[in-house]
């Protein structure tokens, strides 16, 4: 029987265990270091928050293995020798294997900060940082401020964890406004204030210099590149994005660029070698997307792929319209379709923007500005139905279609307030047109004729 | 080397500690109950209106304070933080105190309530001798212990409703549906049927009875002694009556089919209403194992078939065999029984077999043991005797079993330990007969979005009812669960807004894909098609 062996029990690489078990009879393995079951890396914040116990981060109850017949095997892997398909484990012994998937994941980036190894001073991907933070800091009491580099999502992520404990915290960013190379800028605004609202010291546009050590070697303070600004502090989280946590493959053989390099069918340079997840890297990019995409949904769709060409059907990888999502403390975010930031916009890209009076609610529509081709949507504080705007882009529809349609595409709660005619006649003013807009129709929504 | 101290890790972490407020506010309500304690020993208070006024006023004021304290300086939003740190709700030390607590009261409650003070011929005495004031300003009558019950239970879900309005301000579903559930406890549970006590003279002698709650729920509704009072009483009775039986056969199955069974479940009910109040707090704590659901299946559908029998049991025993005395004969009733069970069971069978495997056959085991029951029933008793057991027996034993120590003592006495909805889940025979109709004939669901599921869990562990929300969330599923009672707490946890719970064609209801949206579009299809 054939072995395929899997490096990482994230969700890339256990959706290609489950579905190359629903696809076939081929002997799994899946070896991985970090825990002895699969959980929800994305759950990590709720485990510190006392949302949940890290237990319920796990999808599958313990059984679920076994029964479909996927064996783990918590180790790390030392090297690959792909010439005569071995895995070497830390502790000495091999594995063999028939294929291969390696589906490692990420590490926190580390820029080479002076002290950036010091005691105090972590990231926050693995389960392990979730201990460590737990150690470093428990209460406001051990942890009396801690300081955040590195403006994205999972820096805003770990703020709003030490915020449940009240421990004070300075978040630096060194854009201007919060996550201004993705979002556009009213957006990015909103996010600052409600950053603010939650008594979290916002300090934009300003670079770590260094960490400062105690006589212990803990972390003591940290100093502003800028202007050499010292604050005192008992934790350093460095958030400043990830890179492909593949290390232990140099001089493996495997091609690899900053992840490893696959083509389209996700295979390496290697024969029956393949990647999936956050450590793969694309030859070229996908359409607007970049190389390496550390998401949790490309990870599973890589999976899902992946599984297909292991077990005959030879499938490449070709996502559909991108989307995602992220919460920001109390204001959920969606996205479908590309919505550029100023920065990264194309000349064609044309946007149109409607922030609610009060609360913190607002979207972000974009088209092009020729055409009128609706391109994307940006919302906080609406939920929005994937479905639906997964079908018109694929319809390539108009934004005035879509502005018409909006009701249909709410995804809130029932009996939430609709937003939809203060943004229509926004919409009309900014755009001088006469839009109505349309009453919501399960019809249309259900797509039934 | 790390210079802390480790031990200050297990000292407890801010969002489990309580603030000074909080603090006060719990002494403020624990003085409330302590008026009703020392009452319950004896100490006689002069002015029983005034201490009644002043201990449930410090009870409600206690639990708005804390609320108020906790929610005060706070966004809109989640409010979770700390759940799973603080020992009332993670079964810890508290969570125990309060179980067992809460477990003699009920059992004091049920079975002795002369401790609490009832003396049936006479004075009463005790707590419940304080609540005579209140029970003659409002019906007439000197208070029972159910009217101490229904006192505490609605301050109850007042009290604990305001909290739950404070924590989740910024949904509007859950505010209407908390709003409604305040206003049927208050109106249908507790004032009407005092009034109607009122009511009562040589004319009227109408029994107790609470509009909202329905058969099975109200188990004892078409009892003989009830439907005689109902018929004694007039239009008015008759009416009542009727209604009972309207409410089982037309107005549920309409509502249920067009909102699924949260229309009862989480906006009307009481047992729900106590569970969504006070018992929030706790939700967290229901099993989501696959086990649990097993056991779920089996002890939910036994109820159903026990109260099925036991109620045709009580039927038939008070009624005639002559049928110019009165229409509706023992024979005529088991038939008709027999018939609408036969109905039921082969349309389901007929037309929605392919999606209830495995619950079709609890379902046909429970349809064959009624039926079984009901030959039994005629041919081998006399007089309502079942299998040579008396009607009666079998009536007693379902108001101890289920009644008294499974609603009650385990139903709610055990919130801080098996969560919140432990009677609703595994009890409740109204729930298992409108979980099935909601599973099979209603337009509910709680859409899935698309591909945006992080796998994170919160909808599961937030589920009361136990419902593993994820496992379908992450294959993109929508979720038609018969025991769902629509709270929509999975929806609102939801970080990513994966989840909407809506009423929709009945069409395509249940989606289930291999390969979520977002994905190849042609892979999509490939392993999607069915
Ligand atoms: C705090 C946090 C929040 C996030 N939130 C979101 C979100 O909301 N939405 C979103 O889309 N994405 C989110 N992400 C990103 C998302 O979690 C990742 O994209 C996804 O988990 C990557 O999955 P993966 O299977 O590729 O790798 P991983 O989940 O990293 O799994 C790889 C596993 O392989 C193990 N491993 C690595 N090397 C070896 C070796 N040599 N031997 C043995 N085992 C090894 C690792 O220990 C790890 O357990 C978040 C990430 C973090 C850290
Ligand atoms: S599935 Fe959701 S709505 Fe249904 S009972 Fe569970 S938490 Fe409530
Ligand atoms: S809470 Fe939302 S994102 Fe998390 S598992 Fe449930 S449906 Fe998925």
């Amino acid at each position: 029987m054939e072995h395929i062996v899997i490096i990482g029990n994230g969700i890339a690489g256990v959706t290609a265990a489950r579905h190359i078990r629903k696809l076939s009879n081929k002997k799994i393995t899946i070896v991985s270091a970090e825990s002895n079951y699969f959980f929800s890396r994305t759950a990590l914040m709720y485990v510190y928050m006392g949302h949940m116990k890290f237990e319920h981060t796990q999808p599958y109850e313990n059984w679920f293995w076994k029964k479909n017949r996927i064996d783990l095997l918590n180790a790390y892997v030392s090297k690959v020798n792909h010439k005569n398909k071995k895995l070497l484990l830390s502790d000495g012994t091999q594995i063999n294997f028939d294929k291969l998937i390696i589906a490692t994941g990420s590490k926190p980036n580390k820029f080479g900060w002076k002290g950036q190894d010091l005691e105090g001073v972590q990231g926050l991907y693995s389960k392990q940082d979730l201990e460590l933070l737990e150690t470093n800091a428990p209460n406001k009491k051990v942890c009396k401020r801690a300081v955040i580099v590195g403006g994205g999502l999972i820096g805003i992520e770990l703020a709003e964890m030490l915020r449940s404990r009240d421990i004070p915290v300075t978040f630096l960013v060194r854009e201007d406004s919060f996550w201004n190379g993705v979002l556009p800028s009213g957006e990015s605004q909103l996010i600052n204030e409600h950053i603010q609202e939650h008594h979290i010291n916002l300090r934009l546009g300003v670079n770590l210099g260094e960490i400062l050590a105690d006589e212990n070697g803990r972390a003591k303070a940290i100093t502003i590149k800028e202007t050499g600004e010292e604050i005192a502090c008992n934790l350093v989280g460095l958030t400043a994005g990830v890179t492909p946590n593949i290390d232990f493959l140099k001089d493996s053989g495997i091609e690899l660029g900053r992840g490893v390099k696959v083509n389209r069918l996700l295979e390496t340079n290697i024969k029956n070698i393949y990647a999936i997840g956050d450590c793969a890297e694309q030859h070229e990019a996908i359409g607007h997307r970049r190389p390496i995409e550390a998401v949790w949904y490309t990870g599973r769709m890589m999976g899902e792929t992946l599984a297909q060409t292991i077990c005959g059907n030879p499938t490449e990888y070709k996502p559909g319209h991108w989307f995602n999502s992220a919460k920001f403390l109390d204001i959920e975010y969606q996205t479908y379709g590309w919505v550029f930031s100023e920065r990264a916009k194309k000349e064609y890209e044309k946007h149109f923007h409607w922030r609610h009076t009060k609360e913190k609610v607002c979207i972000t529509v974009a088209f092009n500005r020729e055409t009128g081709r609706f391109l994307g949507i940006n919302t906080f504080g609406i939920r929005m139905r994937h479905e639906l705007f997964d079908r018109w882009l694929t319809e390539e529809r108009n934004v005035d279609f879509v502005m018409e349609h909006l009701a249909d595409a709410n995804f809130d709660p029932e009996f939430y307030k609709a937003f939809e005619k203060e943004i229509i006649s926004k919409y009309n003013g900014d755009f001088g047109k006469s839009i109505d807009i349309k009453k919501k129709s399960l019809k249309r929504i259900f797509s039934l004729s | 080397m790390s210079t802390y101290d480790k031990s200050m890790a297990l000292t407890g972490q801010p969002p489990a500690a309580l603030s000074t407020g909080q603090k006060m506010a719990t002494l403020l309500g624990m003085g409330g109950l302590a008026i009703l304690l020392l009452a319950s020993f004896n100490l006689n208070f002069q002015n029983k209106g005034l201490w009644l006024t002043i201990s449930l006023s410090a009870i409600s004021l206690g639990i708005l304070w804390f609320a108020w304290d906790a929610y005060t300086n706070k966004q809109p939003g989640i409010k979770n933080d700390g759940v799973w740190f603080k020992s009332i709700s993670n079964r810890g030390l508290w969570g125990w105190v309060a179980g067992i607590a809460l477990t003699c009261f009920y059992i004091i409650l049920y079975f002795y309530p002369e401790y609490l003070g009832l003396v049936s011929d006479g004075e009463n005495k005790g707590v419940i001798s304080l609540f005579d004031p209140l029970s003659i300003a409002l019906s007439g009558n000197p208070a029972s212990q159910w009217f101490v019950y229904g006192t505490l239970y609605t301050v109850a879900i007042l009290a604990f409703g305001i909290k739950f309005l404070w924590k989740y301000r910024h949904n509007r579903y859950e505010k209407i549906r908390t709003v409604s559930v305040m206003f049927f406890q208050t109106a249908f549970a507790f004032l009407i049927p005092e009034f109607m006590a009122r009511l009562n003279g040589d004319k009227l002698n109408l029994p107790y009875y609470d509009l909202k709650n329905m058969w099975p729920l109200n188990y004892y509704n078409f009892e003989g002694y009830r439907v005689k009072a109902f018929i004694n009483s007039g239009n008015i009775g008759l009416a009542m009556l009727l209604f009972g039986i309207i409410s089982v056969f037309v107005i549920s199955p309409i509502l249920t089919y067009k909102y699924g069974k949260r229309w009862y479940c989480s906006w009307v009910c009481g047992c729900g209403g106590l569970a969504e109040t006070i018992g929030d707090p706790f939700r967290q704590l229901s099993s989501k194992k696959q086990s649990a659901w097993k056991i779920e299946r089996w002890l939910v559908h036994t109820v159903v078939v026990f109260v099925t029998i036991m109620t045709t049991a009580v039927i038939y025993s008070y009624l005639g065999n002559d049928t110019s005395k009165y229409w509706l004969t023992k024979k005529t009733f088991l038939i008709g029984v027999a018939v609408v069970l036969t109905i039921v069971f082969s349309l389901v069978m007929i037309f929605k077999r392919k999606q209830l495997q495995k619950d079709a056959q609890y379902g046909a085991i429970g349809f064959f043991a009624v039926i079984i029951g009901l030959i039994g029933l005629h041919f081998l008793s006399g007089d309502g005797n079942i299998f040579l057991i008396k009607s009666g027996t079998l009536r007693k034993s379902y108001s101890f079993l289920i009644g008294s120590i499974f609603s009650g003592v385990v139903g709610t006495g055990f919130y801080p330990i098996l969560g919140n909805r432990v009677w609703c889940r595994f009890g409740c025979p109204m729930a298992a007969i409108l979980g099935f109709q909601q599973k099979l004939f209603s337009r509910f669901r709680i859409t899935t979005n698309g591909g945006q599921c992080i796998s994170c869990g919160n909808c599961s562990t937030y589920c009361e009812m136990g419902i593993d929300v994820r496992a379908y969330a992450q294959k993109g599923e929508n979720i038609v669960r018969s025991s769902c009672v629509g709270c929509g707490i999975c929806s609102a946890v939801c970080p990513r807004g994966v989840l909407k719970l809506e009423n929709g064609p009945l069409e395509g209801r249940i989606d289930s894909n291999q390969v979520l949206l977002g994905n190849d579009v042609d892979l999509m299809e490939l392993m999607n098609k069915k």
